[in-house]
């Protein structure tokens, strides 16, 4: 089965960003000159370099990036009904606080004007400036009420555990105005992407993602963020799936005896992931031995978790998109449509359509 | 009831507030605890990986509404696995990270007079080891396995 078959909800693609010219019509003029005059032509970083396979994948690379070509990949070719973008820009790596936020700015600006607005179909994530956490709530205030921007995004890799303090004005932000925070795979570099320091490849750094993902969960469970705001839910995007059951495992036994340490996680850490969280299917870093995805599935003990994504233009699958080998047919409709429904009501108001 | 017994394992003046009691029954080890005059039998063993309870630390119960309170709750009343920490509630038996499914058994434990105990012994219904003395005038401690 298609995921035109389901109506499918495809929960994470990405917006090609040009350059930073193309943010230029939506930057005080003091910012266009520094752009310009420091030649800041790109804001790519070494998670997602601009000719590397994984970036962009060949053939859709050929086709070019640009709206008609999601609109042709993701709507025409495989049938998905609606789409999130989650754009993958290094603003999250800018140091200079104000130039941060104004590119961050300008970005949700250009977002909303050259991709949202041609297509009532697309969503998109709020890209949010953890710079300053003032003018990250100003941003979330200033898009929360639009009806295409469903989430907000922050990179898994950034400058400190989420579940700090330091943040709970942002997610008190998220769970008034019912937008679950997206971590994306990603790392704004003000810190190696590994405890143990910098890597050197390409293949590390991409690897190590999940290790980012695992701290972030952690630290959003044991310092109570969801005791605190009941009503957070957070999405982890291009996450790997298969890590996850091993680290519910891992958590959910230490718990046990360190308990006290956090009094105010009065159960089961995987219970709590289970209830907050969601995690979009690709990549799924599994083998193609069905048995074994189905296994994974299984262990995570929930079929409200997975979130259908093709990760376009992504190199992770070649072909058509579809659902990971091994994920049984009867959780599709919940993976593709159901769950991303329940999660981002926004998107749910716009399928005027009986649901099959 | 029909298999269990009811044994004279110590005199009340033996088990003092706090520390806990290890004693043998029937093959099998029991930790005995006094809270305030209520005395409460463990089986000895965690259910997690089989440490001795009774080599743990006796504590509270920390809980919390929200994150940075810390309540502390029902001194005495929880001893923690000396293994891996796992908390068990004294009065139960049951563990505080998985109540309904991880517990170490309780056994009913009750004071009974040195006089009743002699009589108890007298009739076969109280069973002790056989060099234990009984006196009139001490209470003892009655488990039943």
């Amino acid at each position: 089965m298609t995921p035109a078959a389901y109506r499918a909800i495809d929960c994470d693609v990405h917006p090609h960003v040009p350059g930073t010219n193309v943010l230029l019509p939506y930057l005080e003029p003091h910012w266009v000159e520094q752009i310009v005059d420091r030649g800041i032509h790109s804001l790519d970083s070494i998670a997602y370099p601009p000719n590397a396979p994984l970036t962009a994948r060949a053939d859709f690379r050929q086709e070019g990036l640009g709206l008609q070509s999601l609109q042709r990949q993701v709507f025409d070719r495989w049938g998905a009904q609606r789409a999130i973008l989650n754009c993958l820009c290094g603003v999250q790596l800018i140091h200079n606080t104000d130039m941060a936020i104004a590119l961050t700015r300008a970005l949700n600006a250009w977002i909303a004007a050259e991709w949202l607005k041609k297509d009532d179909r697309l969503f998109a994530s709020i890209i949010v400036p953890m710079q300053d956490m003032d003018a990250a709530i100003e941003e979330i205030e200033h898009w929360a009420a639009h009806p295409q921007f469903v989430q907000a995004m922050v990179l898994a890799n950034g400058e400190s555990p989420l579940g700090k303090r330091r943040y709970w004005p942002l997610h008190r932000a998220l769970e008034m105005h019912g937008l679950p925070l997206g971590i994306h795979a990603g790392s704004s570099y003000h810190n190696p992407v590994t405890s143990l320091g910098w890597t050197n490849y390409h293949l590390e750094d991409y690897a190590a993602q999940s290790l980012g993902f695992q701290a972030q969960v952690a630290s959003l469970v044991t310092e109570g963020v969801f005791v605190k705001f009941p009503r957070l839910k957070v999405v982890l995007l291009e996450s790997g799936v298969s890590w996850l059951p091993g680290f519910i495992w891992r958590l959910s036994k230490f718990w046990r005896g360190v308990r006290r340490e956090t009094p105010w996680v009065d159960r089961p850490p995987g219970d709590i992931i289970r209830d907050h969280f969601a995690m979009s299917v690709t990549p799924f870093d599994g083998p193609r031995d069905a048995d074994v995805v189905r296994k994974v599935i299984d262990q995570i003990q929930s079929d409200e978790f997975l979130l259908w994504s093709s990760d376009y233009p992504h190199w992770q699958f070649d072909g058509d998109a579809k659902m990971p080998a091994g994920v049984p047919e009867s959780l599709y409709a919940k993976i593709m449509r159901d769950n991303p429904l329940k999660l981002y009501p926004k998107i749910a108001a716009t399928r005027t359509e009986a649901v099959r | 009831m029909t298999g269990r017994s009811r044994h004279v394992v110590a005199r009340v003046a033996e088990i003092a507030q706090g520390p806990c009691k290890r004693i043998e029954l029937a093959g099998r080890a029991i930790a005995i605890f006094n809270l305030g005059g209520e005395f409460f039998a463990l089986n000895d063993r965690c259910p997690h990986e089989g440490g001795s309870l009774c080599k743990g630390k006796i504590s509270a119960l920390t809980v919390s509404s929200q994150p940075g309170e810390y309540n502390w709750t029902r001194e005495g009343e929880f001893i923690r696995c000396p293994w891996h920490g796992w908390e068990f509630d004294i009065r139960t038996g049951r563990s505080v990270c998985d109540p309904r499914t991880m517990r170490t058994r309780l056994y009913d434990a009750h004071v009974e007079h040195g006089g009743d105990v002699i009589e108890g012994l007298a009739a076969g219904k109280l069973l002790a080891a056989e060099s234990y003395r009984v006196s009139v005038e001490d209470d003892y401690i009655i488990v039943e396995i």
